[in-house]
């Protein structure tokens, strides 16, 4: 290589870094290899969703399918109450989203803008949440929400989760309100607005985009939740996809055409979150830090 | 993030402290509800650890008890051997085959074929990472199944039916299967995290060395490595914490078993909770994962601010 260079002292670095030597097609062969292998159980899901039962029996997993069976998702569909489930995902997150974000501002309004006394430990505390197993606290909120008759409702969930997200939220909106521009904060006092005022009419907005980004993460880590909704929702009807396809999936009692089904119905929310959300993140990401 | 955490700047007219007091007011909801949600529960299972209890009824005290079966217990100390084989399966082994594929993605693929190829294949490989835990281990069961499951049939097309298995039905092979799934789900992440570190790396350091002859592993070695120790710090602390707290891929695939084979505590924990009316025992387990989730932190904190010092 530094022959190379030697012998075209011009643009050295444009010849190294154009050339194509075959070790380099060797890695671009090899990470397409591995590429296919990560994707190779969403493939193998897809073909087995649209087969019909005597269709796998016949010709077996790896086979592609022949033809576009729809009639196992929608048995599925049904036999689950598949829409009920996707509903109460969507409600249970939603809300969770709206409350974790409200309370993250709240919070980091306190923190960041307030600065109050001793803001550092209040926030090592309030991280807690997050870095404490779910198991350590999954018993005593058994408990309660069974004292307080709030067992077995999506409102318990919503709850326990708003406080969990909102531990990141605080954490990350603290330190972009640490630097909020303090000169617009004071015009706004001039003008005799309140502190209320001034979080809704001045934080929120310049926040947004940061705002925005925290309610889709929130939004995605509590559909992906499992061992509190599980332990929480015992009831048919106000299950969540990820608890409702796990049980059924404990009781073994799907073939495999039907695991395949379920599977698939399970991957497609995650993929349409991906399509849409994608670029409110890499958007909301570049905009996270105000001018 | 990209900003630094809230530093003590000069208090100006206008932001002095009985000002500051009227913020704790926006502070009240988000406190009071972890104390509700957070706070007095972990007190209540620290609490519930002491006793005997099944849930139902007068918890018993019994003070230390449930700690001392819990050292004697052979059950416990073999979760804590299995969750050491996950640490190695979602911390250790995607932390270095994310190394490996972020160089070769910045490196070989980004420079050689275009920001494009490299950015699918990453892609690709992340995309585990956004299934819900419980819908990839719905997926995986179903391909490791013993009957016509995708594993058997692949092995018995290409002419070996000698190896097919039960992979998750045999005490053997269920925890080194659980452990390929967990690579695949985890993978994803430190590769993500590896790849925007190396932006930041300043692409002289890699020309300079490529014209003095250096080989791709010399450079891997003395430029990638050192450049993105951060990342490396943070993504190896991130992962053994996710693998301390991974209860839905074992609830999904084997529900611990068979025999045991592939339980961890914090399946072991709830299986005490919620099958075994053990309160007080699930609770101990509980309590001791969190002290070494929390005692992991300190000394990982501890270990990366040296090193940071050191540089």
């Amino acid at each position: 290589m530094s022959a190379t260079a030697a012998q075209s002292p011009i643009k050295p670095r444009v010849r190294t870094r154009r050339r194509r030597d075959p070790s380099s097609h060797m890695v671009l062969v090899a990470l397409i290899v591995l590429a296919a292998v990560m994707l190779l159980p969403f493939v193998i899901v897809v073909f087995n969703a649209l087969k019909t039962p005597q269709e796998y029996g016949a010709n077996g997993a790896l086979a592609p399918p022949e033809g576009f069976y729809l009639q196992g998702l929608k048995d599925f569909w049904e036999r689950v109450d598949f829409g009920r489930k996707l509903l109460n995902s969507i409600i249970i997150s939603g809300s969770v989203a709206v409350l974790a974000v409200i309370l993250s501002v709240l919070n980091a309004y306190a923190l960041g803008i307030g600065r109050i006394k001793g803001r550092l430990w209040i926030l090592v505390l309030l991280l807690m949440a997050n870095t404490l197993p779910q198991e350590a606290l999954v018993y005593p909120l058994y408990y309660l929400s069974k004292q307080l008759g709030i067992y077995d409702t999506r409102l318990s969930v919503i709850i326990v989760f708003a406080v969990i997200q909102s531990a990141f939220g605080t954490y990350l909106l603290s330190s972009v309100l640490g630097a909020f521009p303090r000169p617009l904060l004071e015009a706004a006092r001039m003008d005799g607005a309140s502190k209320w005022q001034v979080l809704w009419r001045i934080i929120v907005p310049v926040t947004r985009p940061t705002l925005s980004v925290l309610l889709v993460f929130f939004f995605i880590w509590t559909w992906n939740e499992f061992l509190i909704p599980l332990v929480f929702l015992i009831s048919n009807d106000n299950q969540t996809v990820s608890v409702a396809l796990g049980v059924l999936h404990g009781q073994r009692l799907m073939d495999a055409t039907m695991s395949s089904a379920s599977a698939l119905l399970g991957i497609l929310p995650t993929l349409i979150f991906f399509l849409i959300f994608q670029r409110t993140l890499t958007r909301g990401l570049t905009a996270g830090s105000i001018k | 993030m990209r900003r630094p955490a809230a530093a003590p700047g000069p208090i100006r007219a206008g932001w002095r402290s009985h000002d500051r007091a009227a913020y704790l007011l926006y502070l009240l909801p988000g406190l009071l509800l972890f104390v509700g949600v957070i706070l007095v529960p972990f007190v209540m299972n620290v609490g519930t650890s002491l006793t005997e209890w099944s849930g139902v009824g007068t918890p018993r005290w019994v003070g230390l008890d449930n700690y001392k079966t819990l050292f004697s217990d052979g059950e416990f100390w073999a979760s804590f051997r299995h969750n050491v084989a996950l640490i190695i399966a979602m911390a250790i082994i995607p932390t270095a085959i994310g190394l490996v594929l972020a160089a070769a993605l910045t490196d070989f693929i980004g420079k050689n074929f275009g920001g494009r190829t490299a950015s699918v294949l990453r892609a690709c490989v992340y995309l585990p990472q956004l299934l819900p835990i419980a819908i990839a281990g719905i997926v995986w069961s179903w391909i490791l199944a013993p009957e016509n499951g995708a594993v058997n049939e692949l092995l018995a097309a290409v002419g070996l039916d000698s190896l097919a298995h039960d992979w998750l039905g045999d005490p053997k092979t269920a925890m080194a299967a659980v452990m390929v799934v967990m690579v695949w789900i985890q993978i994803g992440f430190p590769l993500v995290i590896f790849m925007s570190g190396l932006q930041r790396v300043d692409p002289s350091l890699y020309e300079a060395a490529e014209i003095d002859g250096a080989s791709w592993w010399r450079r891997f070695r003395h430029i990638t490595i050192p450049q993105i120790r951060p990342e490396i710090f943070v993504c190896l602390l991130w992962c053994t914490i996710a693998s301390l707290k991974a209860f839905a891929p074992i609830y999904v695939l084997t529900k611990g078993g068979p025999g045991g084979a592939t339980n961890v505590p914090s399946y072991f924990s709830y299986q005490n909770f919620f099958e075994k009316t053990d309160a007080g025992y699930g609770s101990a387990i509980a309590t001791v994962l969190t002290l070494i989730i929390v005692a992991l932190t300190v000394v990982f904190l501890r270990v990366q601010s040296k090193d940071l010092e050191e540089r």
